[in-house]
């Protein structure tokens, strides 16, 4: 216990970072999965697939443009990686919903949702194709600690990837609300997922703000992906699946169409699956993270900030 | 126009749209292969290269222009392609086999019976391996199929009647004709413990359940050393005997061969025979017992439920129990299929029961016809049969699977063979 208990804090401390910084991921692609939901109903299942496309591009941009050489400031490549990553990610985003989920609308709810794991499929051996199925690691841009300190002993650290990870969604989160909250088109999103049909009645181009929803979600989802390549330092094409689930589970936990709901619910998650695998053998913290999911679905099914979804005949 | 209708219509409405209102047809293609090049010039014309510590890319534009060419065509003869792909006739089932449906069932099943015979050891083979196949997409029709319940971790079912019979001959020494019941009930039973709880959510939040619950048994597996050997899975597991006649070369302590038991030399030729018999009697079975149960008010309910649960709670259905039972018989013939494949390989490993299987049962039936059994089994046939013949391009395997699942959803949701059922139309 006396050894314990010194240590108990800066243990805290250090769980809390990585937790945060970990569910500032999860946020991002939950906010895709949420509003798309919110808007038409239906889960976007290759959005996992979205956020793993974001990471090849952010890297192979990150690569062309000599990161590791540093002919290039830093700065500009690391902000060219994420322009390339947003703007192919989000064309990706535009295309799937355009080919693959548009032709499907209005038809039985299963339908969109068994295209969608097809296109979960397809996107993943594609890219497989192009990038093969091994790791592809990912030049260690920002190696280094934002501070650290000794906490009785103990180190605790904050790594720039960690904070730059943490920092940039923040700034996009706050964008984002007032976006939402704001613009024109972010009150005809609020508009559509109120009532699809009476916005339409209105004059609002709903197909323009579906499209919208899938490209906005692939953008955040893109940011995700190269910031976790950052962090990790290595991907695959099979990331994406096993994030895409969490960040849902992040998106129903805070309550699914809600999208304050998706960014706590990210760092929810986040939290749980750090402390998890501070207590438990590591292998079992996707059991965690899974295990909540379905606890989340069969106690409260609207999630923490969500609204009651009541069926109309 | 119209979004309140039916999906294949409101497909066809949104592509002559979208063609009435380009009217230049060679600016839409040219735009959605300039499209196409944005999509694919990072991912496909860019490859990155691990050497050592240093990543280095290697350009190669040839996929893309590919790429860019195949959008531009299929873009440009949209209109003509469409037309061609509505002329294809829909056969339905009566049409397909007319009224000596049981005539025509019985040539099969003979066929069936005398292939093995006659048929080459690796053909035989992969026969076996694809009617593993046919048994699960059989199962899982009866969840996804009848009851409309999408289950995406139907691949854990499999998994429990695999290590059911892994486990219990392994500790315990059972006989597979013994695990195999045991193997369909514990799965059973899994698939009424989970779906007491989960049934209650609506189609696409039980989807993700399911899903959830199917890693969940995975990483399970995977990680309990202790009981399962985690990754290295379960080597050396006994084959089923034939009345206690074992197919091996000598007999372990306790039992004869069937060679000396028939006096006849040994050729492994017959075990290859005697698994393929098998898996065939565990479909026949299974046929067997779905098309009883159909017919009977249980069946019926389920394609109530699937049609109407409001409709059919106000009839006095209790929709929980309907969809538990379906839940529970689909779970049970994934555990026979799981056994079966345990006995088949004698080794099995958590690796084989990732969420890609379940995908793939799922795009049987999908590609079949939910709810159509003969639809299911040629889909089944076909979707095992097919890449073992193009081994060459297995690595678009999957691919292709993704593609079709999303191309079928567009344009025949109903599946290939699609299940007719008796209606009467009222006249306009």
């Amino acid at each position: 216990m006396n050894e314990f208990l010194p240590n108990f804090l800066p243990q805290l401390t250090q769980q809390l970072i990585n937790g945060l910084s970990l569910g500032s991921i999860y946020a991002l692609i939950a906010i895709g999965y949420t509003m798309v939901y919110g808007i038409i109903g239906m889960i976007n299942f290759a959005h996992g697939e979205i956020y793993m496309i974001g990471a090849y591009v952010g890297v192979v941009t990150l690569t062309a443009l000599g990161a590791a050489s540093g002919t290039l400031p830093l700065t500009l490549v690391l902000a060219g990686a994420l322009v390339a990553a947003i703007v192919v990610t989000a064309a990706y985003g535009w295309t799937v919903e355009r080919v693959a989920y548009r032709p499907l609308r209005g038809g039985p709810r299963l339908v969109p949702l068994i295209s969608a794991i097809g296109m979960s499929i397809f996107l993943q051996n594609y890219v497989q194709l192009g990038q093969g199925a091994r790791d592809v690691s990912v030049p260690p841009l920002l190696p280094g600690n934002l501070f650290s300190v000794e906490i009785g002993g103990f180190p605790v650290s904050l790594s720039v990837t960690r904070a730059l990870i943490i920092g940039v969604t923040v700034v996009l989160m706050i964008a984002l609300t007032l976006y939402i909250g704001r613009s024109r088109m972010g009150r005809a999103c609020r508009a559509c997922s109120e009532d699809m049909g009476m916005a339409r009645l209105l004059g609002i181009d709903t197909d323009r703000v579906i499209s919208f929803t899938f490209v906005l979600g692939a953008a955040l989802a893109a940011v995700g992906g190269v910031l976790i390549g950052l962090s990790i330092g290595k991907i695959n094409p099979f990331i994406g699946f096993v994030v895409g689930v969490k960040a849902f589970t992040a998106a129903v936990l805070g309550g699914i169409g809600s999208i304050p709901g998706a960014m706590l619910g990210g760092v929810l998650l986040g939290l749980t699956e750090t402390f998890a695998s501070a207590f438990l053998p590591t292998e079992y913290k996707d059991v965690v993270a899974f295990s909540l999911l379905v606890l989340v679905l069969l106690f409260r099914p609207t999630g923490l900030l969500g609204k009651p979804d009541i069926e109309k005949v | 126009m119209a979004v309140q209708e039916p999906s294949p219509r409101t497909a066809a409405t949104t592509t002559t749209a979208t063609t009435a209102d380009s009217t230049l047809p060679l600016k839409d293609a040219g735009l959605a292969a300039v499209l196409t090049g944005v999509l694919t010039l990072p991912l496909l014309g860019n490859h990155l290269i691990i050497d050592g510590t240093k990543t280095t890319l290697v350009t190669n534009y040839v996929p893309v222009l590919i790429a860019m060419a195949l959008v531009f065509v299929v873009r440009l003869l949209r209109g003509p392609l469409d037309r061609a792909l509505a002329a294809i006739p829909r056969p339905r089932l009566p049409a397909a086999l007319g009224e000596r449906q049981g005539l025509w069932l019985a040539a099969l099943v003979l066929a069936a019976l005398v292939f093995p015979f006659v048929a080459a050891r690796g053909a035989i083979d992969v026969l076996t391996f694809a009617l593993t196949y046919v048994l699960l997409g059989l199962g899982l029709n009866i969840v996804v199929g009848f009851a409309g319940l999408l289950d995406l971790g139907y691949v854990a079912f499999y998994a429990v009647g695999a290590y059911t019979y892994a486990l219990l001959s392994q500790y315990f020494g059972l006989s597979f004709w013994l695990c195999l019941p045991l193997g369909g009930l514990l799965a059973a039973l899994f698939g009424v413990l989970l779906g007491f709880p989960v049934l209650r959510l609506r189609g696409d939040y039980l989807a993700i359940v399911t899903l959830g619950f199917g890693e969940i048994i995975r990483l399970v597996l995977n990680n309990w050393d202790s009981l399962t050997h985690g990754p290295d899975g379960i080597n050396g597991i006994d084959r089923p005997t034939l009345f206690g006649l074992t197919f091996t070369k000598r007999a372990p302590e306790g039992h004869t061969t069937f060679f000396d038991f028939l006096g006849i030399p040994f050729d492994s030729q017959y075990a290859v025979i005697f698994l393929y018999l098998i898996a065939l009697a565990l479909v026949l079975f299974t046929l067997f017992v779905i098309n009883r149960l159909i017919r009977m008010p249980v069946g019926r309910a389920w394609e109530a439920l699937r049609e109407d649960e409001i409709a059919c709670r106000s009839l006095g259905l209790n929709p929980t129990l309907v969809k538990l039972s379906a839940f529970a018989l689909g779970a049970f013939f994934a555990g026979l299929a799981g056994c079966f494949y345990a006995a088949r390989l004698g080794a099995i490993t958590p690796e084989s029961f990732t969420f890609i299987e379940s995908a793939v049962v799922l795009a049987i039936v999908v590609l079949g016809g939910m709810g159509s059994q003969l639809g299911v089994i040629l889909a089944a046939l076909a979707l095992t049969l097919l890449p073992e013949l193009a081994r060459e391009f297995s690595e678009y395997r999957m691919l292709v699977f993704g593609l079709v699942m999303v191309l079928m959803m567009i344009w025949r949701p109903q599946g290939l063979l699609p299940a007719s059922r008796p209606r009467l139309e009222l006249p306009q």
